[in-house]
């Protein structure tokens, strides 16, 4: 199997007549993910390269039975477009979009949470890709093929750079979730961590941090109890300055809270093995596969 | 983005929560004006964003004209744990009964706002929760029910506040935490929260972070800003709408994406460098945008050798190449380049700055040589 997205995914994007909406989703198109639908308010009825565009998402559904939205609309309509689709009952909602307001991610995430249908990954993400299966957002899927090892990420491009050390190292993915760098994500490590460990094709899971929160710190202790597979982790930001904004807007340390070696440390001390940089993580990956 | 007090107490008092009177002033001539129309005793206080000014002479009380003039003279230009003052905020001296502790926090761990109150107020609060965590009452609020007249109550008695203010303190914190939700505040602190003689609550210090995504909501904030705070790369950076970080070392670094340029840094430092800056060039690069991040990287005169780290998403490496050789023919820099392009469109990217040809740029393989590379030319 894999997690999340794959064979079963119906896919509507949010935002599909945008530049970066199409030319991203017909790069998921092209790649073999099922995209049944976009939604443009006012350019229902047109269509982009043969993928129907709906008004709203609630007739994009009935129309087409999409079960997963990506959200690329811009940040100051993206809080509105994910509760659309929540109302809409679609039951997975990947969210691209970079520079939402955190009170209108925090009234998301809450409404979401207390309604309990629907699951949120993102915003300020790079989606999700299982090789062989499915790709929904923006990672480059090219450099990835299918195999045993899970990776979660608060990062982007650093998947990428992991992921490809994975590969050079001889080791596919499973499914490569990213689920974003701001402050309030709508799925957290141990949400992830949690598919990982139940899906039969991972056999190892890559946890990747940075600065910031105490999410990674949450998710050692996770690990330490409920995970048997084994996890490698890493977290970037070693040398960051306190109270300094490090691009994503999660990336902060304040205090002494937050910093990269309390969070290593919180890891290691749940048995998690820490590789100090992504070369390091797929030399450990190597020695724990055995390859 | 972070307020002045200042700025953070008007915006305050615009939702109705009561401050002292006052005026800021940038020159001792304002500073004495400003002071003649509020009155004596009045307060001078040094406008930075850091702690524990008092103690280093940044507040002072001034009991007539001569003495505004020698505080203002004192405290403007004085420098304040490494930040310069600008400006100063001249308020009308009040009479202190009590000082109590008041915030309001987003919360990113619990996922909701986080209300604080104490009647140990006036002193470093991190510390009174170190010692005394019990002194400080607090609560989560709900973001989609909002902060309620029970929230209020159960706080200022868990605080033990004193009995004549129990309700005046539940509006004040209700007043409080609407500013929070209207303006998109990711920080209220107000510290000291004082009760006057008179039984009057004001807000004697305000601390206000505001959320940078929300602004364009809120374009009055938008033209707040702090001239002090900012260092001179990072302001070039920000309006070419680059991600800029100024750090103490002598290699530039440039990189796409936060968690990828965070880990160059790390990477660098491991192999005994010492990092200039963090540049995210953000994805979707075009090449004058990169050309535009060498000129901010390398404005930077303490910049000896500069580091590309790119793997292409949305980011294409022939676009960085591309940049990177518009650089080189407009401003022809004179420290060496360390180029490690991976992803969408390396091969092209890699081509391109092989028939440049560009003097001192090398091109590396791996990430991790990439950084040993810069760390030995940047020597």
């Amino acid at each position: 199997m894999s997690v999340l997205v794959g064979k079963d995914t119906k896919l509507v994007v949010s935002g599909i007549t945008g530049r970066e909406g199409t030319f991203h989703t017909l790069n998921n198109r092209s790649y073999g993910t099922n995209v049944v639908a976009g939604v443009t308010p006012g350019k229902g009825g047109q269509d982009v390269e043969g993928i129907p565009v709906f008004d709203t998402l609630h007739k994009a559904v009935d129309e087409t039975g999409a079960n997963t939205a990506m959200i690329f609309v811009p940040p100051r309509f993206a809080a509105d477009a994910i509760l659309e689709a929540e109302d809409a009952g679609i039951e997975l909602i990947i969210a691209i979009t970079e520079g939402i307001p955190a009170h209108d991610e925090l009234r998301v995430f809450n409404h979401i949470k207390s309604k309990g249908t629907s699951r949120l990954i993102g915003p300020n993400c790079p989606g999700i890709l299982s090789p062989g299966k499915a790709n929904v957002g923006i990672i480059p899927a090219s450099f990835f093929r299918e195999g045993q090892v899970g990776v979660v990420s608060r990062s982007g491009t650093l998947t990428y750079q992991i992921g490809n050390e994975l590969a050079q190292r001889g080791f596919g993915n499973s499914s490569i979730v990213g689920i974003g760098g701001d402050p309030v994500p709508g799925s957290n490590f141990i949400d992830i961590l949690e598919l990982f460990e139940a899906d039969d094709q991972t056999e190892l899971i890559v946890m990747s941090g940075e600065i910031g929160g105490d999410a990674e710190e949450q998710a050692a202790e996770y690990i330490k109890e409920h995970v048997t597979k084994p996890v490698i982790g890493y977290i970037a930001g070693f040398t960051a300055p306190p109270g300094k904004q490090m691009g994503h807007a999660g990336a902060i340390v304040s205090g002494s809270k937050g910093t990269a070696v309390a969070k290593a440390e919180a890891l290691e001390a749940c048995g998690v093995r820490v590789g100090r940089t992504p070369t390091e993580v797929a030399n450990i990956a190597a020695d724990i596969l055995g390859a | 983005m972070d307020l002045l007090e200042y700025q953070g107490k008007q915006l305050l008092a615009r939702h109705g929560v009561p401050v002292p009177s006052g005026k800021p002033a940038v020159s001792v001539a304002e500073a004495v004006a400003a002071a003649e129309e509020i009155g004596y005793p009045c307060v001078v206080k040094a406008q930075v964003q850091i702690g524990g000014r008092g103690k280093l002479g940044g507040i002072k009380v001034a009991a007539n004209r001569e003495e505004v003039e020698e505080h203002a003279g004192n405290i403007l230009g004085m420098d304040i744990k490494g930040l310069t003052v600008h400006e100063v905020w001249i308020e009308q001296a009040s009479d202190i009964a009590s000082e109590y502790y008041a915030s309001i926090v987003f919360d990113r761990s619990a996922k909701s706002s986080l209300v604080m109150l104490s009647t140990k107020g006036g002193m470093d609060i991190e510390a009174v929760a170190d010692e005394d965590p019990d002194a400080i009452a607090h609560l989560h609020v709900d973001p989609l029910l909002g902060f309620q007249d029970f929230h209020g109550r159960r706080l200022a008695f868990d605080a033990g506040v004193d009995a004549d203010v129990i309700r005046p303190i539940g509006d004040m914190l209700a007043k409080l935490y609407a500013t929070y939700v209207e303006e998109e505040a990711l920080l209220i602190e107000v510290n000291p929260l004082i009760i006057t003689n008179d039984r009057e609550i004001k807000a004697l210090d305000a601390k206000v972070t505001l959320d940078g995504n929300a602004l364009y909501r809120h374009p009055e904030n938008a033209e707040l800003s702090d001239p002090s705070a900012e260092d001179p790369q990072e302001v070039m950076a920000k309006e070419r709408g680059l991600t800029y970080v100024k750090l103490d070392g002598n290699i530039g670094i440039l990189g796409n994406g936060a968690g990828l340029v965070m880990s160059t840094l790390d990477v660098v430092a491991q192999a005994g460098g010492a990092p200039a800056n963090f540049l995210d060039a953000g994805g979707g690069s075009k090449a004058e945008a990169i050309t535009s991040a060498v000129e901010v990287i390398l404005s930077d005169t303490k910049v000896t050798a500069v580091l590309f780290n790119i793997f292409g998403g949305i980011t294409r490496c022939d676009e960085v190449a591309k940049g990177l050789i518009e650089a080189f023919a407009t401003i022809n820099p004179t420290v060496p380049f360390v180029v490690r392009l991976d992803g969408t469109n390396d091969i092209a990217g890699r081509e391109l700055l092989a028939e440049a040809n560009l003097p001192n740029v090398h091109t590396v393989a791996t990430m991790l040589e990439a950084a040993e590379k810069v760390v030995e030319l940047a020597a």
